[in-house]
């Protein structure tokens, strides 16, 4: 299958890695994958922070760049919630029909990698050996706005060598929040401080999620706090080991 | 205040002294827990919850956009049971009603029964201005009452209190010196304190869970029977009631008796459902209501934020809130605090305040949401909120400059990529060691706790060029 990358713009420059893995992934599956150099950005950003103007012109900037596109793939449940769930709603406030009928039509093909693997290619082992523990941290909004369900855990299951362990509250938010761990520091770092006190009691040496943004958030308090656990997308533990 | 900080505002300041107050923090955390848990067990033996809250949002969005009709027949069938119906178009109106009502009766001594929406119209302190003391019922509203605090939580007013504090509180102004923090002895100490009130009260004023056009009854949930003692003891009975809180028809009831007990208290039915329709030989033979809107129509006439009126006020989008269960509820200054309060009091306080922090008190975690019985979309009125602020706001502020210009450089493929070596070298004086731990200006709330991790040499659109 031709897969299109929707890198987004946080993994795009700051954990490129996770992006390369995902390539890998599909790759390593003998799929082609394309990268559509003109994207930018999907405008969450903007989105969540109120600025709904600027939001709007990156949805319409997505929607053209991918508009032929078959299936796109993306490391980020929270990028993909936003073209899937958030575009349609953006269209609808800007009373913007042209964005309606184009978001309309693009959200159904754009998936978050999880998902791709296993409700739509019917893979759950794609291979990979990662021979440590790990904890998964379903993120806010790929198990309540996506909905993934099972599909990392099945992924997760199938990995040579892995320790699966669970932290206490999993699903509760780590306190990131976009512009809210700006605007609101004290209350965003007493999530997270409880968020980490949780990872801590498991005994991960790894801390994974489909978010890299939400794995960007947790690493800094981690490395702030001089823990010996670090955090990994999923995509690359899914990477990870012989093939 | 520097870009991007700005919208943190009023509840960040409050916010702020309450994660600083560790008791407080215990507090909150146990009892939010605790609740939190009884719920999912309450929800979880329900096989057509879905449905319930489905059916439950239809009701209450229906009624909504028939709300002037219902309001109406609500008034008629009120009229017809022998009660009287009056009409208040925001607080200083309700209050002058409800103080006309109880001073022409020559009344000084009235019992109150747990109502959110007289706080919100501030009536105990337009009584005492009066001259009538109106004595709280409602356990944790009588301890908030005496502790001369305010509520902090929509069903839990005293959450933030523990035994020990009660029974401090207790030993002093109920004159108990001996007192011990067992909970039946609190309780007790309690009772025999609003015994003789409910048997002294001239007047009770209560507020109502629901208001039934069809039959022009009115209903209040509750867990401990004072609320009954209230509605049917004293001779005269005054009920404030925001008009969002009519459903059409008495058998609407089945759906929200159902999903406001277990997702409020996780219980199956609350101890206490009382239900009057006008006078009664065996209650008030003097009932009035005065239907308060008080914001309410303009909060209507929003196409999104309107779906916060279908609110039922059971508190679960509290109790599963990772901000306000560290917070607490006074950090919102409202008496709707938490995720409902964070959407609900922007909209029904028409000024310009310390309300407009509030849409930005929240992750977006969507929590709320999903526990919400008449599946108020919170995160979407949230953002829905934040986008009007800002609409609103001045063009030149910080944050819109830095967001523009950021939604800018977005907008281009080159500009992009600049933005991408900018950020690069932008950030490269402050790492030390391979990681920056300290941030200038608005990030600085960034580095208060977190590292970051600078970003790698090569963007992947880099390495996929050169990959080929």
């Amino acid at each position: 299958m031709r897969i299109s990358l929707f890198v987004t713009c946080l993994a795009d420059t700051l954990f490129p890695q996770s992006a390369v893995a995902t390539v890998r992934v599909l790759e390593g599956l003998g799929h082609e994958v394309v990268f559509p150099r003109e994207q930018t950005c999907c405008g969450q950003m903007h989105h969540n922070a109120g600025h709904h103007r600027e939001a709007r012109r990156l949805a319409h900037r997505f929607v053209r760049v991918f508009a032929d596109d078959e299936v796109i793939v993306a490391p980020s449940a929270s990028c993909v919630a936003m073209v899937r769930r958030h575009y349609a709603r953006l269209a609808e406030s800007g009373d913007d029909a042209d964005l309606a009928a184009r978001s309309a039509a693009i959200a159904p093909r754009v998936m978050e990698l999880s998902e791709l693997l296993v409700d739509r290619l019917g893979t759950v082992d794609v291979g990979a050996t990662y021979p440590h523990r790990v904890v998964y941290h379903p993120t806010c909004h790929s198990t309540r706005l996506l909905r993934v369900g099972a599909a990392p855990a099945r992924l997760l299951a199938e990995v040579r060598g892995i320790a699966m362990v669970e932290m206490p509250r999993a699903a509760e938010c780590c306190g990131f929040g976009g512009t809210f761990a700006i605007a609101n520091p004290e209350v965003s770092s007493a999530m997270l401080d409880d968020k980490l006190a949780g990872l801590a009691g498991t005994r991960a040496e790894v801390c994974t999620a489909l978010d890299g943004s939400c794995l960007m958030h947790i690493g800094g308090g981690l490395s702030r706090r001089q823990s010996g656990i670090r955090t990994t997308h999923l995509a690359e533990i899914l990477a990870s080991g012989p093939r | 205040m520097s870009a991007l900080t700005g919208h943190g505002g009023d509840f960040r300041e409050a916010a702020r002294a309450a994660l600083g107050d560790a008791q407080l923090r215990r507090n909150m955390g146990a009892a939010t827990d605790t609740i939190r848990a009884r719920r999912a067990d309450a929800v979880a033996e329900v096989p057509d919850w879905e449905e319930l809250r489905e059916a439950g949002r239809r009701i209450k969005s229906h009624t909504l956009e028939h709300l002037d009709e219902y309001l109406v027949a609500f008034e008629a069938a009120f009229q017809a049971a022998g009660g009287t119906v009056h009409w208040a178009r925001d607080a200083a109106e309700a209050n002058r009603i409800v103080v006309g009502l109880v001073s022409a009766r020559g009344a000084t001594r009235v019992v109150k029964v747990k109502s959110l929406t007289t706080d919100e119209i501030g009536l105990n302190d337009a009584l005492l201005t009066a001259g009538v003391a109106a004595v709280e019922t409602d356990l944790a509203e009588l301890i908030v009452q005496l502790a001369g605090e305010t509520s902090s939580h929509i069903l839990v007013p005293a959450i933030h209190k523990n035994r020990t504090e009660i029974r401090d509180l207790f030993r002093v102004s109920l004159d108990l010196p001996d007192l011990s923090d067992d909970p039946p002895e609190l309780a007790e100490a309690a009772r025999l304190f609003l015994r003789r009130r409910f048997l002294d009260a001239e007047i009770g004023i209560s507020g109502a869970n629901f208001a039934v056009a069809e039959t022009g009854s009115l209903c209040v949930v509750e867990s401990e029977g004072n609320g009954r003692m209230c509605t049917t003891l004293p001779a005269v009975l005054i009920s404030l009631v925001g008009i969002e809180k009519l459903v059409p028809a008495w058998s609407d009831l089945e759906v929200f008796l159902q999903i406001l007990s277990r997702s409020a208290t996780g219980e199956r039915m609350s101890p206490y459902t009382t239900i009057w329709t006008g006078v009664a030989d065996d209650g008030p033979r003097e009932v009035h209501v005065v239907l308060l809107d008080n914001g309410r129509s303009a909060t209507l006439a929003d196409e999104v934020g309107r779906a916060a009126l279908r609110c039922i006020r059971c508190s679960a989008c509290l109790n599963v809130c990772p901000v306000y269960s560290r917070t607490g509820g006074h950090a919102y200054e409202s008496v709707y605090p938490g995720p409902i309060g964070a959407i609900l009091t922007p909209q029904l306080r028409a000024d310009e305040g310390a309300a407009t922090s509030l849409p930005w008190a929240s992750s977006l975690c969507g929590a709320c949401y999903e526990v919400c019985p008449v599946k108020i979309d919170i995160p979407e009125i949230l953002v829905h909120l934040r986008a009007a602020i800002v609409e609103r706001g001045p063009r030149a502020d910080p944050e819109g400059l830095v967001m523009r210009l950021v939604g800018w450089g977005m907008a281009g493929r080159r500009r992009y990529e600049w933005g991408q070596r900018l950020t690069r070298l932008g950030l490269r004086p402050f790492t030390r060691r391979g990681v920056i731990r300290r941030l200038p200006g608005p990030l600085r709330g960034w580095t208060s706790s977190r590292d970051l991790q600078p970003p790698p040499d090569r963007a992947f659109r880099d390495w996929w060029e050169h990959r080929r």
